[in-house]
């Protein structure tokens, strides 16, 4: 623990010597120096955006973030601790979870979108392949075991499958990528619900265990017959075969940023006016959405101790639910819906100093 | 670990030690101009001050292993008054519904050590002869060298070989093999699909991982049996087998043990290569063809996401567990060097 400090003044340090002097928009900072002005920790599936966005925005505003991607259980441990300004998740805090919290209520901030891929490896099957939840929930409970079973080939008019076996994969790590994806099994199928039930690791009825996103592409593309999932990102970047899953509307879709952007506006139009954002937005209404998909969050307190921190914090949040979000496509995130945002930012004004105890 | 064993009789020690083939090393001058220097400068409180420096360094060891017992105890305390013994008996590990049961774990850690070491040992053991009975001198350094290097790849890179080249050969060559052409499939050892995660695979990267540690102790120990022995048993007529296994192998033997249990030691931490190949199945099965967990595994997978205080507190306690095992085999480990040493005297 006691290098990470060090290290991240290091980088500090090295980072100073590049810049250009500033031309302090900020002057506060400027002065300070040196030191890192805001740290947080969690997430590690909206990283590589998150970390784009911390890059940028010291570039522009010289406000510098240091963020570990450490997961989303120990960001939402290290905010309960108060040892970070700001913790990032995959799977919305429970209210146990929200009560331990030392530093008061936590504000939840819909950042951007990610997605489940439903990756699979079928020799002269490598695209096209539709499934409907029920089907899908039922090979994962591992009541349907062959690929030629009826239920699959009716889906799939004129595809050849042939009568080997399912292998399922899924993620060994607790992840949210498995929260997403068991978050929307337990919404379309009630004996999932009543068996493995949703969480960032749960007990799987059949398959192997794979470690991270790369264990288990590296499984199924080595195993014929074998089906998964993972994240949106990951799987378009590694070209694997992704499944079209049945959504609410009766169309069957395939995963990609554009079907999980109308995922999100599909869930937000039915938002109500007061809600605090920790909400699922798994088998969404509206055309053309992609099912299984989830908001990631930024977590921070609605009351903060130090009126500095608070200010390039909210600063901060703001500039990544408008300038941010347009970024959030090239990487293959899917930017939150426009009015969400606006919706998102008068929320924010509402994040106050707390009166020093 | 590396002393060499007890020797036949007191006086063939004193022989032996003479005519080891050390002085191509250098260490007798060396040893001899060091001895010196140590007269010659020693002052009062020059000692004093290194002996209190000594005994610093030494006590941070047994004060580490006390820290970490107390740490892991401390923080396991809540799940095992929770929980208590099915912890260990219980096979159901469901985070969600609060049940941890980590008996699968605990019994993949061993299983997968003792293939290992099933797998490990011989092969280990057979390069140790080889180089140095057999092996010419020309061959033995760079052997030597390729043998230890193993020891030097970090565990991930094993981990992704385990998973691009290992997994594939298993599943298509190894497994079918066994199964089918040995007819082994018959025995509940080696039956089922074969997926290629698997405890065997387990077992095989271990094996090669503990390999590098079992072989280098022996060639060690072997290299340390006095020459007068093998010149004794060839002297009685022995082929070159017969020396080999009536007379080095016995006098080697406590030190080959305490290299077997340090190849053991690793197979029982390793985490990260065992996580890629093991398939990560909390269930006891007796086919080794099945995927299975290890309480290492169990604690990587898990630790980073963990937020419930039981959930934290169980994994703490499979950690106290971990650390118990490695206790007590390394408690056998030094019961067994001793026990063989005393054999090899009588």
């Amino acid at each position: 623990m006691r290098i990470i400090p060090g290290a991240a003044l290091l980088l500090t340090i090295l980072a100073c010597g590049k810049e250009q002097p500033r031309t302090s928009a900020d002057s506060q900072v400027a002065s300070s120096g040196g030191s890192v002005d805001l740290t947080g920790a969690g997430a590690t599936f909206p990283y590589p955006l998150y970390s784009k966005w911390f890059s940028d925005y010291a570039a522009k505003t010289g406000v510098r973030i240091n963020y570990q991607s450490i997961g989303s259980g120990g960001g939402i441990r290290q905010l309960s601790e108060e040892t970070v300004d700001f913790g990032a998740t995959d799977g919305p805090m429970t209210d146990e979870e929200m009560k331990r919290a030392k530093g008061g209520p936590i504000m939840h901030i819909p950042t951007v979108l990610g997605a489940d891929a439903i990756i699979y490896n079928l020799p002269g099957v490598a695209s096209g392949l539709k499934l409907t939840p029920d089907v899908l929930a039922d090979i994962f409970l591992g009541r349907i075991t062959k690929w030629n079973d009826p239920r699959i080939v009716t889906l799939n008019p004129g595809v050849r499958l042939p009568a080997t076996d399912l292998l399922v994969v899924h993620r060994s790590d607790g992840s949210g990528t498995t929260y997403i994806f068991t978050d929307y099994l337990t919404s379309v199928s009630n004996a999932w619900k009543a068996g493995p039930g949703k969480g960032k690791e749960v007990r799987w009825p059949v398959g192997l265990g794979a470690k991270g996103n790369e264990g288990v592409a590296g499984q199924i593309k080595q195993t014929p017959g074998s089906i998964g999932y993972a994240e949106l990102a990951y799987a378009k970047q590694n070209a694997l075969s992704m499944a079209a899953i049945r959504n609410s509307s009766g169309e069957f879709i395939t995963p990609s940023v554009a079907t999980v952007t109308a995922a999100a506006a599909g869930a937000a139009s039915s938002l109500p006016a007061n809600t605090d954002y920790r909400i699922s937005i798994v088998n969404p209404p509206g055309a053309g959405a992609y099912p299984i998909s989830s908001f990631t969050w930024l977590l921070v307190y609605e009351r903060q101790k130090d009126s500095v921190k608070a200010r390039k914090l909210v600063d901060f949040l703001n500039w990544a639910l408008t300038e941010g979000e347009a970024q959030a496509a090239t990487l293959d995130y899917a930017p939150i819906p426009e009015t969400m945002a606006a919706n998102l930012k008068a929320r924010i004004a509402t994040i106050a100093v707390a009166p020093t105890r | 670990m590396t002393e060499p064993a007890a020797p036949l009789a007191p006086r063939v020690s004193f022989v032996a030690r003479e005519d080891r083939p050390a002085p191509s090393r250098g260490w007798m001058p060396w040893r001899a101009k060091d001895r010196r220097r140590v007269n010659m400068g020693s002052s009062a409180v020059g000692d004093r001050i290194y002996k209190v420096a000594i005994a610093l360094c030494a006590s941070t060891v047994p004060l580490l292993v006390v820290l970490i017992t107390v740490a892991l105890g401390i923080a396991a305390w809540p799940a095992i008054s929770e929980i208590g013994i099915s912890l260990v008996t219980s096979s159901v590990w469901d985070v969600g519904a609060r049940k941890f049961g980590a008996a699968p774990a605990l019994y993949g850690t061993v299983i997968s050590s003792a293939v290992a070491l099933v797998i490990a040992t011989p092969l280990a053991i057979g390069v140790a002869v080889f180089l140095s009975e057999f092996a010419p001198r020309w061959l033995r350094q760079p052997v030597a060298f390729l043998v230890d290097l193993l020891a030097a790849i970090p565990s991930v890179v094993y981990g992704l070989w385990g998973i691009f080249v290992l997994l594939p050969i298993m599943r298509e060559h190894v497994m079918p093999f066994l199964r089918d052409d040995l007819h082994l499939g018959a025995t509940p050892f080696f039956s089922g699909p074969a997926y290629g995660p698997s405890m065997l695979a387990a077992g095989v990267i271990l094996a090669i991982m503990a390999l590098p540690y079992i072989s280098a102790v022996s060639r060690e120990v072997l290299l340390a049996v006095p020459r007068s022995q093998r010149e004794a048993a060839l002297a009685l007529g022995a082929t070159r087998w017969e020396m080999i296994r009536d007379a080095v192998l016995p006098f080697a033997r406590s030190g080959i043990v305490g290299g077997i249990i340090l190849g053991l030691g690793r197979a029982l931490g390793e985490t990260m290569a065992v996580t890629m190949v093991i398939g990560n199945r909390p269930d006891i099965s007796a086919s080794l063809f099945a995927p299975g967990y290890t309480m290492a595994s169990l604690i990587a997978n898990e630790f980073s996401e963990a937020t419930g205080d039981l959930h934290l507190s169980a994994l703490m306690a499979v950690g106290a567990m971990l650390f118990a095992i490695t206790l007590i085999v390394n408690a056998i480990a030094r019961w067994l060097v001793w026990q063989v040493g005393r054999g090899a005297r009588a």
